[in-house]
């Protein structure tokens, strides 16, 4: 495998109905039926309806949307643990819901590993016992494994509680257990089911920092599992929003933040902090005559809290902003920075609000 | 207006016939196959004669020795281990040593045979609801059916002695190890089932390395219970020849001798606390990591 570039995961056409005859509904929903007349005439739940999502090899992509918003179920139709009821899940170009029962095994052995969000430890097993887990379902030998198992709990900070058990741990270690158990198995897709959602926010925002780090040396293809738009906004390359079964935004941070799809996604976005989101790029005005040369030059991909940070002792005037190899895009003044951090439609309300007491 | 208060019965002849012709089938059954039956129970036979010369023959400070070194090693406590050398001095000191060492060999061949069958049904009965449904009427008959009822065709079948004791202990000591092997696998934690499922374990790596050890407490439960039933069968075995604590019993019953009966009751009782504090013992340390300590 070390001379074949992982091919990513796509989705397409995926439907999930829960009940005894959902084969016989798909056309019905496919045509329209809605989830709630789904289950008032026929008592079928609609888990998934046309689910279709592109994730390249490499990058973290993140699955939002709150409870029941069919976004666990997703997550387990990449590795199988739930059957679809149509539609077809490609890892690696290989359609996984055509997999026969052996070859399903060795491809969960080899090609996926998963981190669950209620942890799923072996509370008989001490950590290194747990962390090699997956290598003797691969039948790695023990010696192999307690190497390889040993380095990851090393990188994830647990070097020392080898021999501790999982509930000796607390939550945060135990998810880091968790995290090196997957890891270990060495597989280019690793799946994240809610991982930081049980987790206090400091140590979440600890482990997201672990995760990010990782991903720069081990370059898998992450799915990631949240309800927690702060989370996706962080970790996502890209991002899918979820709701009742249907995506209904996917995107970058900055698409979902500056342009919501719709007033679900909107509401979402208001809470969230745009200073730590959204570039410099967004905002800047691109390249006019009118740029004048203060001397300052920012990066095209900090964000504008970064950017306000490094620049608050600047002298006034336009700053340029430059791409990673130093070429020229656009200028941006500290105003414009200022003006994005707080969310432009609110502005706007209260603008208008002035305006009108004023008149 | 007869048949208002007296219930209407089958015919006195007809009824007759069918338990005739029904003893007669068994009893014809018996004659042809007892020998066959017999045979297939030889090895049974064998190693319930081995473990009971072990015991009774080796010299009582060895096997006390070994009692106290497993209930050590199982328990790592020394005020269980002083119990047991109590017990055992005390037993030995009113001269009820080899009835006793008769009853542990038994016991102990019982539980063995009990766990051997139990956990496999156990284990079947865990993963499918039609097993269960068909073997759970079959393990409440087993438990509430007196068990004088079943001695009779085991008799018929095999005769007095051992053999049959020990079928019938099994009988009535076995559904307490099946049941629970059953409860502790389907109590196993979904999440870290599918942990398992997740990383591409097998049915066989499933069973080993996650419901066996996960039930383990559980089975034990069951392990200490079956040992607890087979103790209360000792007596009851001994009328068909099993030799041991029961049948000093059963010569006290029958002669009204009050301090023979006691004693060996007192015997009874005090292997059965023995036993039981130790398995229950081992079964707690078997748990000592699952108590969650982090919220």
């Amino acid at each position: 495998m070390a001379d074949h570039a992982f091919g990513g995961i796509q989705i397409r056409h995926l439907y999930k109905i829960f009940g005894p005859n959902a084969q016989s509904h798909v056309e019905a929903v496919k045509n329209g039926l809605t989830k709630t007349e789904l289950n008032e005439r026929y008592g079928h739940v609609l888990g998934l309806r046309d689910i279709n999502i592109e994730m390249p090899s490499g990058s973290i992509q993140v699955i939002m949307g709150l409870s029941g918003s069919g976004k666990s179920t997703l997550i387990r139709h990449i590795n199988r643990l739930i059957d679809p009821t149509a539609g077809e899940v490609l890892v690696d170009g290989v359609d996984v819901v055509k997999m026969p029962e052996t070859e399903l095994r060795e491809f969960r052995r080899h090609q996926t590993a998963m981190v669950f969000q209620k942890f799923a430890l072996l509370p008989h097993r001490s950590v290194l016992d747990n962390t090699i887990f997956g290598l003797e379902i691969q039948g790695v030998s023990r010696a192999q494994s307690i190497d390889t198992a040993m380095c990851w709990l090393e990188r994830v900070g647990l070097k020392g509680f080898e021999q501790k058990y999982p509930n000796q741990l607390s939550g945060g270690m135990q998810q880091r257990v968790g995290l090196a158990r997957a890891l270990a198995n060495d597989a280019p897709v690793l799946l994240m089911d809610e991982a930081y959602s049980a987790l206090d926010p400091l140590i979440r925002t600890d482990m997201q920092t672990v995760l990010l780090d990782l991903q720069k040396e081990i370059k898998k293809t992450i799915v990631f599992i949240t309800h927690d738009l702060d989370e996706a906004l962080r970790l996502g390359d890209q991002i899918a929003i979820l709701r009742d079964g249907e995506v209904i935004q996917q995107g970058s941070s900055q698409d979902i933040v500056l342009r919501p799809a719709d007033d679900y996604v909107a509401n979402f976005v208001k809470e969230v902090n745009r200073g730590r989101v959204v570039h410099v790029e967004a905002i800047m005005t691109p390249f006019g005559a009118t740029a004048v040369d203060s001397g300052q030059r920012i990066a095209a991909d900090l964000t504008i809290e970064e950017a306000v940070r490094t620049l608050a002792s600047a002298p006034e005037g336009d700053i340029i902003v430059v791409d990673p190899s130093g070429k020229p895009l656009g200028t941006v003044t500290f105003r414009q920075l200022a003006g994005a951090m707080v969310n432009a439609h609110e502005t706007n309300d209260r603008d208008m609000a002035i305006a009108a007491t004023a008149a | 207006m007869d048949w208002f208060y007296q219930f209407p019965h089958m015919d006195d002849n007809a009824l007759r016939d069918l338990k005739k012709v029904i003893d007669e089938t068994f009893r014809g059954f018996t004659r042809n196959y007892g020998e066959l039956i017999e045979g297939f129970f030889t090895p049974l036979q064998h190693f319930l004669i081995a473990a009971e010369r072990f015991m009774t023959k080796t010299p009582w400070p060895i096997i006390t020795l070994l009692i106290l070194a497993i209930a050590w090693g199982a328990t790592r406590s020394l005020r269980i281990v002083g119990g047991c050398l109590v017990t055992l001095l005390l037993i030995g000191y009113f001269d009820m040593w080899d009835d006793t060492m008769r009853t542990i060999s038994m016991i102990f061949v019982c539980t063995v045979l009990s766990i051997a069958i139990g956990l496999p049904i156990g284990i079947l009965m865990s993963r499918s609801d039609r097993v269960q449904r068909v073997v759970n009427p079959v393990l409440d008959v087993m438990q509430t059916m007196p068990s004088f009822v079943y001695l009779i065709p085991v008799v018929m079948l095999l005769g007095i002695g051992k053999v049959p004791g020990l079928i019938a202990v099994v009988i009535y000591a076995i559904p307490p190890m099946i049941r629970l092997t059953n409860l502790g696998i389907r109590l196993v934690d979904k999440d870290v089932l599918e942990a398992a499922d997740a990383f591409g374990a097998d049915n066989r790596q499933k069973l080993f390395k996650v419901q066996l050890p996960l039930a383990l407490p559980t089975i034990m439960a069951g392990i200490n219970q079956t040992i607890m039933m087979a103790l209360a069968m000792v007596v009851i075995a001994s009328m068909i020849g099993v030799q041991g604590l029961g049948q000093p019993v059963l010569k006290a019953i029958a002669n009204q001798y009050f301090t023979l009966g006691i004693f060996n009751g007192l015997a009874i009782v005090g292997i059965a606390i023995m036993f039981d504090r130790v398995s229950q013992a081992y079964g707690e340390r078997l748990q000592k990591h699952r108590e969650v300590v982090h919220g």
